[in-house]
């Protein structure tokens, strides 16, 4: 390995697709710890997980009814999310979060505020914007623009990881 | 040994001692050492990780009853 090649940044590339608290929670430590790492780190974030990237306060988004109804029907924001399983109308998070704190482990919205601290790039999806509604006046601050499919396969094919979650 | 900063990552879980790790050594300046402590059995692969992939130098390292000692510097 050239002495150029040893000292260039490492790059990762998530693409964050769930929405559910244990998946959102997966990525978050990922991808801070990266950033931790000096690894560059961007964040494609598509379907479910654009959700989690709403802000807290933001009940409802969308402009018909379907859109509406979808964040009616799962609550937006980082710190809403659902397990993907053993949710028990809430009760899961509520464990999950109380493990959290007995084995201090940093919880979602933590991390999310790390990863910003520690300058992740986070790139929403253009198209799930349009199909779930999501305004950039919705979305929390400090995100890249708005990018669809291309951008993520070039931050995909540069990075030296790419990952699917 | 000269510690210019001294972080207590005890009863962290991951990713909690390389985050606090990081935070501190943004506070130094090159050359500078950082004392970590940790109880996180994760933590002694994760900090010669850390070490290799920032370029900041994992100087010394001790273990004693679950307690983790790690001794970095600023690169």
């Amino acid at each position: 390995m050239t002495a150029e090649a040893a000292s260039k940044p490492k790059k990762l590339c998530i693409i964050a697709y769930s929405g559910d608290l244990e998946k959102t929670w997966a990525s978050l430590i990922i991808a801070s710890a990266a950033a931790a790492m000096e690894i560059e780190t961007s964040i494609f974030v598509t379907f479910w997980a654009l959700q989690a990237f709403v802000k807290d306060g933001k009940r409802i988004t969308g402009q018909n009814w379907m859109q509406k109804m979808l964040s009616f029907m799962q609550r937006p924001g980082i710190s809403h999310r659902k397990t993907s399983k053993m949710n028990f109308m809430g009760m899961g998070p509520w464990m999950m979060f109380q493990l959290a704190d007995k084995y201090k482990a940093s919880k979602p919205k933590e991390l999310l505020a790390m990863c910003q601290e520690l300058g992740v790039r986070i790139y929403p999806c253009q198209m799930t914007s349009d199909l779930f509604g999501i305004r950039r006046e919705d979305l929390i601050d400090g995100l890249e623009e708005t990018v669809g499919a291309a951008t993520m396969l070039q931050l995909a094919t540069e990075a030296d990881s790419t990952m699917f979650i | 040994m000269d510690i210019k900063l001294k972080v207590d990552a005890s009863g962290l879980s991951c990713p909690g001692p390389i985050l606090k790790a990081t935070l501190g050594m943004r506070t130094l300046e090159a050359g500078d050492l950082m004392e970590v402590l940790a109880t996180d059995p994760g933590s002694v692969k994760d900090f010669a990780a850390w070490a290799a992939s920032t370029g900041n130098a994992l100087v010394e390292q001790d273990s004693a009853n679950g307690k983790f000692r790690f001794v970095l510097r600023h690169k």
